[in-house]
């Protein structure tokens, strides 16, 4: 336990101290909004947090929280309603277990392993409707939840063999994390960061890495969660100590990183410090880069429409929106934020065949406005709500820094010639 | 032909124990009570059953009565208990040389102590303080007053007895011989009168017992020790945690269902209605609290009170002594031997823990002298509700309500989690009940936001009963039992208005004085347009 006395606010338990009942936290909250299965974020957070003593749990309507921390940054009082649920919800678990359908969801790395060598397979057997009825009455992942293809190779397995940029030290060089999605799922997403990334001047390592852990984190599985954690911080730590940056292309990762580790795992040590504080999401790196004039602007066009949902945890970082303020670097890119709340996935929620329907109702709203304003495709910084939009919606989901890419590829297209003249030039200027 | 054999003055946890022996024995009794039942010092008390290893040392009498009646409140009342063990802590501040005369005392009281390891101590109460350096394990628990009477006066009914709440004896009538006649009592909301011819009186008025057998004309030396109590927010532990030491201000720490209380000041005062807590007491206790719990001075505080105990003098000399080295013990006080005044009886001192022992020990007395043989069955007889010797857990309202759907079940009080069903059932058999009788059948408004959101509510309930109705001819007026109830709670606040609570306070004041308008309810309520209290002013 991480606590150093009973006013230790840093405690989510603890903060439940502070709360006086005001109802602000069941004003925002998505789940309640649509289900009266969840009581809201009031009663299973502080109100329900009174009646709890380990390890004899008292209640399970706490399961039914995704977990989006709207509550908890909505608490004019500071209460960490959210964190605190997390917490009662591993109680829960550690006294009576857990589903296998909720262990086999949570560990992406052996869901990665498992997929992606029989990838064809696999997908065959994601797409196929009768699979899917059988999955969701055996399993428990219901059929029309959003699972995303198993990408032909992992991440890490492309990059061991294309060695990734040499190290030359903190201030040039970034740790990426790629996390789950990126390796067994969206790997077009990981060559996009590491070019974005190297254009803008770094050097770019990617380590040996697990899953953050969140899925587990969620799924109240913490024991499990704290080996995967425990597993990154070594080798993240050691970088993050010496000064280098970590930079995530998932909002939900980078947050574990950041923050979830010690909020709700307890890994409190230096390794655990140094990593919460070294850890960037990308559109937040390049965010700061542009506002210290050191990010390439030398951005082609794209003239189209671009709706932007900025995921849940993106909130929890406290960035604001960077993906927006990059959108605008894009000349004719027209972005338009979706301002509703959440998609409702809030990452393994909503494939869970009894929770699925309210994933949608929750996800509704954004669903609805998406269809109101056609484009081609939409932004998102988080890979789960990226699946769920376009699950629910049929529209293509990307992340924003890919489209930082393809405009920095068209500019490159286009100014081919002036480069190799401009490099001439120098050339000639040189001598 | 009295009309009863005895009446009973005082309805907390030793008049109840005396009516049910009473009746038991055959004894047609009834009980009277000024306020509510448990409203005096049985419900203003820290929630411990004692091992008796508090009093080992400088009281080992009363640390044996503790020790045995202990075992029996187990047996008889389990449903008033949450069995949460308890433990005597030394501290880096407690003396070393303590433990060298608790062991013993304990062995030679009858006191079960186990000794237990501080690493093993600190694992199962995280929140202690890291330094404690010995500890031993007690048989306390956690004792729910407000069951633990009802229970007893439920079996004396059953046995043939009455209990009369808010009712309040006016006088004690003596016949010539200077005996116990009767009692003429005044009903305390309706002023209606009557007088009850008896052949004798039991004063178990407890602090008040002074006041009782001046009524009669005696005297009783009474010196009523205030004790003050902080109500923590949540449970700090979840067993009972006592300092390995002589008896200071905070050196207690029980766990009451969602709280923990932290006790107890002692102060002598002249008026046993005199429970007002001062900052000093506040400020002894918090600084003691941290001495068991670090951090307990900055975590949440949602209210202070404060009960009397019913100490008294027996010699009655020595007033220079201070009020914590007066006995426990109990006694058991004949007027007809001391002052002439027969067939009244005094039962002063004692504990909650032992007012079994007090209330047989006292009938024993009574019913001698009335020539009833019958022997005392209350040490035996399981009370009702406690049939299936199945004690309480922290957990159990929240359990019961998810069980029952969650958030569809329909909560007035939110943070001690009682539905309207519950109110509504309570007021089907009390239809009188204010909403304060209410809070002390089913903790309404005892929670962190101390009535802010659920005193409203339960207000609309009694407003619907009277619309239908239901509500009795002593009924509160809804409107007054609103102001009179915020009143109440916003009281017990004030020596602890500071950070959370303070918040708390200035939304109930929104709520209240700023949607609600609550100030200008007129003469429909007891209050009126300029005399509105202002309850809610933090």
């Amino acid at each position: 336990m991480t606590f150093t006395d009973a006013a230790d606010r840093h405690y989510p338990a603890f903060s439940t101290d502070a709360c006086i009942k005001c109802n602000v936290c069941n004003t925002v909250c998505p789940v309640a909004r649509v289900t009266d299965l969840f009581p809201g974020p009031k009663y299973v957070g502080p109100q329900a947090q009174r009646f709890r003593e380990a390890p004899r749990s008292a209640d399970h309507s706490v399961d039914l929280c995704s977990g989006c921390g709207f509550c908890t940054r909505a608490c004019p009082q500071g209460v960490r309603i959210a964190e605190t649920n997390s917490r009662a919800r591993a109680e829960m678990v550690e006294e009576r277990g857990s589903s296998l359908r909720n262990r086999v969801i949570a560990d992406t790395d052996l869901l990665i392993r498992l997929g992606v060598p029989f990838a064809p397979l696999a997908n065959f057997a994601l797409r196929s409707r009768i699979l899917r009825w059988i999955g969701e009455r055996v399993v428990g992942v219901h059929r029309s939840a959003a699972l995303h293809p198993f990408a032909r190779r992992t991440f890490q397995a492309a990059v061991a063999r294309r060695r990734v940029s040499d190290d030359r030290g903190p201030d040039r060089t970034l740790i990426y994390f790629h996390g789950c999605a990126v390796n067994g799922f969206e790997t077009s997403l990981g060559r996009d960061a590491i070019s974005v990334l190297e254009r803008n001047g770094f050097s770019v390592i990617v380590p040996p890495q697990s899953c953050c852990a969140l899925p587990m984190i969620s799924n109240g599985l913490y024991p499990q969660a704290r080996a995967k954690a425990r597993r990154n911080l070594t080798v993240l730590g050691d970088y993050a100590r010496r000064g280098y940056r970590i930079v995530t292309t998932s909002t939900s990762c980078g947050y574990t990183l950041k923050a979830e580790y010690a909020e709700m795992l307890d890994l409190d040590d230096p390794d655990a410090r140094a990593v919460a504080r070294q850890t960037w999401d990308i559109c937040e790196l390049l965010g700061d880069l542009h506002e210290r004039s050191k990010l390439d602007t030398r951005l082609a066009p794209l003239d189209r429409e671009l709706p932007y949902h900025p995921p849940c945890q993106l909130k929890a970082h406290g960035i604001g929106t960077p993906a927006m303020d990059l959108f605008a670097l894009i000349p004719g890119l027209r972005a338009w934020n979706s301002e509703h709340d959440c998609c409702g996935a809030a990452g393994t929620y909503g494939l869970k065949r009894e929770r699925w329907q309210i994933a949608q109702d929750v996800g509704r709203g954004l669903f609805a406005r998406l269809r109101e304003r056609p484009a081609p495709d939409m932004a998102c910084d988080s890979e789960t709500c990226r699946w769920q939009i376009t699950a629910s919606t049929s529209i293509p989901a990307r992340h924003p820094v890919e489209y930082i890419a393809e405009s920095y590829r068209r500019w490159d297209a286009a100014h081919i010639g002036e480069v190799a003249r401009a490099e001439a030039g120098t050339q000639l200027g040189a001598t | 032909m009295p009309d009863v054999d005895v009446v009973v003055i005082g309805g907390g946890a030793t008049g109840a124990g005396v009516l049910r022996d009473l009746a038991m024995r055959g004894l047609r009794a009834v009980l009277v009570e000024r306020a509510d039942f448990g409203s005096g010092t049985s419900g203003r008390y820290h929630g411990l059953l004692h091992s008796g290893a508090r009093y080992v040392v400088h009281d080992p009498e009363s640390a044996r009565d503790c020790a045995r009646e202990n075992a029996v409140i187990r047996r008889i009342a389990p449903a008033c208990l949450e069995l949460t063990g308890g433990y005597f802590v030394a501290t880096p501040d407690d003396p070393l040389d303590y433990a060298e005369r608790f062991v013993p005392a304990c062995a030679a009281a009858g006191v079960e102590v186990d000794e237990v390891s501080p690493a093993a101590l600190l694992d199962a109460e995280p929140l202690l303080n890291r330094r404690i350096w010995r500890a031993f394990s007690v048989a306390d628990a956690s004792l729910e007053p407000w069951e633990l009477i009802d229970a007893n006066l439920a079996s004396a009914r059953a046995h043939g007895a009455e209990a009369w709440r808010y009712t309040r004896l006016t006088r004690i009538v003596t016949g010539e011989d200077g005996a116990v006649a009767g009692v003429e009592l005044e009903a305390g909301r309706t002023g209606e009168r009557r007088t009850i011819a008896c052949s004798a009186v039991v004063n178990a008025a407890g602090a008040w017992a002074g006041q009782v057998a001046a009524l009669a004309g005696a005297r009783l030396g009474m010196r009523p020790g205030k004790g003050a109590m902080l109500v923590m927010n949540r449970r700090l532990t979840s067993a009972v945690v006592n300092r390995l030491a002589p008896a200071g201000d905070g050196d207690i720490l029980v766990p009451v269902h969602t709280v923990s209380i932290l006790g107890t000041t002692d102060v002598e005062v002249a008026d046993p209605d005199d429970v007002r807590v001062t900052d000093e007491e506040v400020r002894a206790l918090l600084a003691d609290g941290d001495r068991l719990v670090p951090g307990l001075s900055g975590s949440r505080v949602v209210r202070a009170y404060a009960g009397c105990r019913p100490l008294y003098d027996e010699a009655d000399v020595d007033a220079a002594h201070e009020s914590r080295e007066i006995s426990r013990a109990h006694h058991v006080v004949d007027h007809g031997q001391r002052d002439g005044i027969r067939g009244l009886w005094s039962i002063v001192g004692g504990k909650l823990t032992t007012y079994r022992l007090m209330a047989e020990q006292t009938v024993d007395a009574v019913a001698g002298a009335l020539g009833v043989a019958a022997a005392c069955r209350t040490a035996d007889e399981v009370l009702p509700g406690s049939e299936e010797g199945r004690s309480y857990w922290l957990g159990e309202r929240l359990a019961a309500l998810e069980a029952e759907g969650g958030g569809d079940a329909d909560l007035v009080c939110e943070c001690e989690i009682i539905t309207s069903g519950q109110l509504q059932a309570e007021l089907d058999a009390h239809p009188d009940s204010t909403l304060d009788d209410l809070r002390r059948a089913t903790r309404l408004g005892m929670g962190p936001c101390q009535g802010a959101f659920c005193t409203c509510r339960a207000a609309a309930l009694l407003s619907d009963r009277q619309g239908m109705g239901l509500n009795g001819s002593a009924t509160p007026d809804p409107n007054a039992a609103l102001l009179a109830f915020l009143a109440e709670r916003v009281r017990g606040t004030r020596a602890i208005a500071w950070g959370d609570q303070l918040a708390e306070l200035w939304l109930e004041a929104g709520v209240y004085r700023g949607t609600l308008a609550v100030d200008t309810i007129g003469a429909a309520g007891n209050g009126s347009q300029d005399g509105a209290p202002s309850h809610a002013e933090p």
